[in-house]
């Protein structure tokens, strides 16, 4: 159908996606011909090696709540200290490390997990195809989750543990303050989890954007794949800025570089802007993911369709740019000009507006449907009251005078354990109960679930509704003891006793959970009646999902109806007729079929390289600088040897996907799943790189003035090394675009001249960084754009081998394509590094 | 509902709002403008949250015919503008009035640090008075705090008179306080700044005479806070 060297350009949007009917065959040969294919391997090794998306959505949803589980028991020590005025249960850096711990295993362990889990296991059901995009990347992140997350609880059994709160301030997080290793096992720790965050990002980007079933348009999507798309975006663009905080302060804290100290050029504001650029989003991020489940759930529930898709689909997008307008909010008493006090009180006030546009949806979705009180909308209702109460006390927290009163009080404890309990806490209970007959098989044992959904809304309700009032007396958050407030005992007395009752009814959620999965009956398969795609498919799910990929015929009925057509391969791509993983790639608008995608098999590759990042992580902890150095070099080998992975090998010519429809392999086309996912990753480090350019501009300009020391740098010198940098840059992206092995080889060189030139300058030309901010930011932009450039040159050099193999010819690009995309970010960091560090100078 | 029925009930939800360091208490303008709007938007509250419990309630039944624009655009989007606008509104309103201003008012000193606090004023013969957890200010005119931090960020708060500002190394940052009458009030760090956070207090006391006069241990001006 299509030329396989010229980008497919996609047909004009009035012609529908047609495909003819595939023979219909033995739906039982096709399901082991297919499982003998896409199972995991047997036993322990199996698991290792797994990189199917149902087994890790659902072991990143497991490892999630039993974190969820740690950070519930973490709280019971804090209500039990609290409970009386001067409790003598922990002493109170105990007491710091369990609240600090509290809040970062349930923003970072629990909750951010468990929606990328959810999303890894629903979207390629939903979306008719048979895996994520990227496999081994989705086993890569869940291997550093894993590891990042029993680093920290391995610091919190040492007496070890994080105890500056979740959101560390500087300068009490700083090396004067916090000596020790408890800041570092936080920065580090946290930046090895969300490795996992950004790499889900991409990969749920990816997916949504290019393996829908064909005919699915982008504008008919399941909300839920609507919400995914809007939460991984907002991810690529919100971690970055905490992994450069992180990073800076680390630096700060282990080899002296001033970043956020005054009394070096440095601003602790400077961290609390990159904290909350991402900390706000992330709470939308956490949100988002829930509200998709419960838009899914609710019309199910209801017997309708969802009221209001496009205008729900508008509140999505409004949330995802809106929410990173905002984040000033949680500064409002650090001293910031009037003007902008009004701004960001007028924006986190406006961001009550998408929000309200789709509770009010779905309860038109109610009204206009028949709702049925099965369990999951007992835990809908359940979201409706908390979530809205939790949303208006939001509100109240955005208006200026009001906040100078309740910030950092039990008021705002309580508001934000409304909004995450009631806008993901119960949005995932509901969603649990829904979908565990998929996952399990098995029906649930009736009357458990609605009493454990009763306890938890009197337990929570109990706990935090008071607390509202506990914070306007004047409870401050964070402290062990209030001798001096004898007014706040019953209050707080109430809040922990109930606060038991919570975790009872938690319990016995999870107590359901476990009894349905062991002991219940078999379920029939598609027992809520849905008409989405991911009730099309035998129950439990098969590891493939689909016998063959579903097609507009398909699409037009309900789930009942095209089960059985796909299980007889009567779809797209039936069965594994090649012995490999293939699945089918579609075009981002109208979703017409492009090429085949060649999946890889199961490979321990991904724990590998998740355990050398983790030895890097360890030997950082330990201070061992040098060494943590050298061990980054394993986990280059690895990455290059993880990039043959992809490299082309076995049958590559076209494969019949339905009897009038042959396509090529992802080989021999552009744009590549993977080139989308360097383009995804790109957004993200783009970010990165903004981030540290807002850190040079908010020290320059907003920072109250400190004269930084005269720099050393002779002038004709350091411009004539940045020049040559800038050349040599500029030339290798251009040269890159030559797909002959001559052109990247000279790539290469170019690179390297460069790698040389900025490596004179950091040497004998820039300041030692640990004397004032601005040399320390000048070496962080040196660092990165050096370490983009060597990249750069290890690229070119993987492309050089792959055509002394013989890899690359006319209608193969290998990973050329990699090249000239990375070359070209790099050359553009470079450029405007040197033109805002060149700026500082003139200014200065 | 009878009188007698009524005070039964109030008496105990307004003890519940009692305390030294209780919003709901304000004892000067600024805190009382705060307390205030905290009443109105708690009743917005209420009403919003009943409004949308009873359309909740009023779904189960029959399916209905509904206007997707009457939900999505009208509710959603009209509906919340509105009473969003308002609130924002009074809440521009409410901090135009308690913010710093040029207007010769009296100026202190805080000094935050781990963990206390030194207060600063000026005494009648222009000389610096330094007090340590103890901060000397006029009752019944505006009082400008200078709040600066020796190591740490904190935050100085005194919940009855005004809202809280965060102190911050290699910052000065100020805010306005107001007690209505003489008297001692109390004040709390409000930032978490370690191990001795929770112990952090320091206390207020409002004179009649300013400069006041700290060599007598005279309590004529130093009558209770009022309530």
């Amino acid at each position: 159908m299509t030329d396989a060297t010229t980008p497919t350009v996609a047909p004009e949007r009035a012609a529908p996606v047609t495909l003819a009917r595939n023979p219909s065959q033995r739906a039982l040969g096709l399901h082991r011909e297919l499982t003998r294919v896409w199972r995991n391997d047997r036993g322990l090794w199996g698991q290792i090696t797994a990189v199917n998306h149902t087994t890790l959505g659902l072991r990143f949803m497991g490892t999630a709540l039993i974190f969820f589980a740690i950070g519930g028991i973490l709280s019971m020590l804090i209500r039990t200290q609290l409970a009386t005025h001067e409790g003598a249960f922990l002493d109170t850096d105990l007491y710091n490390q369990i609240f600090t711990m509290h809040g970062s295993i349930m923003m970072f362990l629990f909750a951010i997990p468990m929606l990328e889990g959810l999303g890894i296991w629903l979207l390629p059901k939903l979306l008719g195809t048979r895996d994520m995009a990227f496999p081994r990347l989705t086993a890569l992140g869940y291997w550093c989750y894993l590891f990042g997350g029993l680093i920290m609880l391995t610091a919190l059994l040492f007496g070890v543990a994080p105890h500056d709160g979740w959101f560390m301030y500087t300068p009490l997080s700083d090396a004067t303050h916090s000596p020790g290793i408890n800041a570092d096992v936080w920065l580090l720790g946290v930046t090895f989890v969300e490795i996992s965050a950004v790499a889900a990002a991409v990969e749920i980007t990816v997916t949504i954007l290019r393996q829908r079933a064909p005919g699915m348009r982008l504008t008919e999507m399941p909300l839920f794949a609507w919400y995914m798309l809007g939460t991984s975006v907002m991810m690529l663009v919100g971690f970055p800025p905490l992994i450069a905080g992180s990073v800076l302060l680390e630096l700060e804290r282990a080899f002296g570089w001033p970043f956020f100290d005054p009394t070096r050029g440095g601003d602790p504001l400077l961290w609390q802007h990159l904290f909350w650029l991402f900390g706000h989003p992330e709470v939308y991020i956490i949100f988002l993911p829930a509200a998709g489940a419960m838009s899914m759930i609710i019309p199910v529930m209801c017997r309708t369709t969802i009221l209001g898709y496009g205008a729900i689909v508008a509140a999505i997008l409004a949330l995802v740019f809106l929410s990173f307008g905002l984040w000033v909010h949680h500064m409002f008493t650090v001293g910031i000009p009037h003007m902008a006090l009004a701004f960001f009180s007028a924006a986190s006030v406006l961001v009550a507006v998408p929000t309200a546009v789709q509770v009010f949806a779905w309860i038109g979705t109610m009204w206009k449907g028949r709702p049925e009180m099965h369990l999951p909308m007992y835990h809908i209702l359940g979201f409706f009251l908390t979530f809205v109460m939790g949303g208006l006390t939001g509100v109240m927290l955005a208006i200026v005078p009001f906040n100078w009163q309740a910030h950092d009080t039990a008021f705002v404890t309580a508001h934000l354990h409304y909004v995450l309990i009631g806008g993901f806490v119960f949005p995932m209970m509901a969603a649990a109960t829904y979908w565990l007959p998929l996952i399990s098989g098995k029906r649930r044992i009736k009357g458990l679930g609605e009493a454990a959904f009763w306890v938890i809304l009197l337990g929570f309700h109990g706990t935090f509704f008071i607390m509202h009032l506990t914070g306007l007396l004047g409870m401050p958050r964070r402290i062990d003891v209030y001798p001096d407030n004898p007014e706040w005992v019953w209050l707080n007395l109430t809040s922990s006793i109930f606060s038991f009752v919570l975790t009872i009814g938690f319990a016995m959620f999870v107590l359901d959970l476990i009894l349905q999965v062991t002991l219940g009956k078999r379920e029939r398969r598609d027992p809520w009646r849905a008409p989405t795609l991911d009730w099309a498919m035998p129950i439990p799910s098969p590891s493939y999902n689909f016998a063959s990929i579903p097609t507009p015929q398909h699409l037009g009925h309900t789930a009942r109806n095209a089960v059985l057509s796909l299980a007889r391969g009567e779809g797209a791509l039936p069965g594994a007729p090649k012995g490999r993983r293939e699945l089918l790639v579609t075009s981002v608008g109208d979703a017409q079929p492009h090429h085949v995608a060649l999946l890889p098999g199961n490979t321990a590759l991904p724990l590998g390289l998740s355990a050398s990042i983790g030895v890097f992580v360890l030997l950082m902890l330990a201070g061992q600088y040098a060494l943590a150095g050298l061990a980054l070099v394993p986990v280059a080998m690895l990455i290059w040897v993880w990039a043959r992975g992809m490299a082309p090998a076995g049958d590559l010519g076209r494969v019949l996907v339905a009897p009038d429809l042959r396509l090529p392999v992802h080989h021999r086309v552009h744009p590549s799943l993977g080139r989308t996912g360097l383009s995804a990753f790109l957004v993200a480090n783009g970010t990165l790189f903004v981030s540290l350019m807002f850190g040079v501009a908010f020290l320059s300009v907003v920072t109250p003035a400190s004269v930084p020391p005269v720099a050393g740098a002779q002038t004709l010198s350091s411009a004539l090394g940045l020049g040559l940098i800038a050349i040599a840059l500029a030339l290798a992206a251009g040269v890159a675009r030559t797909p002959t092995r001559g052109a990247v080889a000279l790539t290469l060189g170019l690179n390297l001249v460069a790698l040389l030139a900025l490596l004179w300058l950091a040497f004998s030309q820039m300041d030692d960084p640990t004397r004032h901010a601005r040399d320390a930011l000048r070496a962080v932009v040196a660092g990165y754009v050096g370490l983009h450039i060597l990249a750069a040159a290890a690229m070119a050099a993987f492309v050089l081998d792959q055509f002394r193999r013989g890899e690359i010819d006319a209608q193969t690009q290998g990973a050329l394509s990699a090249l000239q995309l990375w070359q070209g970010f790099t050359t553009a960091v470079a450029l405007i590094s040197v033109l805002v560090l060149g700026a500082q100078v003139v200014l200065s | 509902m009878t009188r007698p029925a009524l005070f039964l009930l109030a008496t105990p939800l307004l003890a519940a709002c009692d305390g030294p360091l209780s919003t709901l208490r304000p004892s000067g303008p600024i805190a009382a403008d705060i307390a205030f709007l905290w009443w109105v938007m708690l009743a917005g509250a209420v009403l919003i949250t009943v409004f949308v419990l009873v359309l909740l309630v009023l779904a189960f039944g029959a399916p209905r015919r509904v206007q997707a624009r009457a939900w999505t655009h009208g509710l959603g989007l009209w509906f919340s503008l509105v009473i969003l606008s308002a609130v924002l509104g009074a809440g521009l309103w409410v901090g135009e009035r308690i913010l710093p201003r040029d207007d010769g008012a009296v100026t202190v000193q805080a000094h935050a640090f781990q963990w206390g606090w030194e207060f600063t004023h000026t005494d009648a013969d222009g000389q610096e008075v330094q007090t340590a957890n103890l901060l000397h200010i006029p009752a019944g005119q505006p009082v400008d705090v200078l709040i600066t931090s020796e190591d740490v960020i904190h935050s100085f708060w005194v919940p009855q008179l005004a809202g809280k500002m965060d102190a911050i190394p290699g910052r000065t940052n100020r805010t306005r306080i107001e007690a209505n009458a003489p008297g001692a009030y109390e004040g709390l760090c409000a930032e978490f700044c370690g191990i001795g956070h929770a112990r952090m207090r320091f206390s207020v006391q409002a004179h009649t005479d300013w400069p006041p006069d700290l060599s007598e241990d005279d309590d004529t001006d130093m009558q209770e806070g009022a309530p």
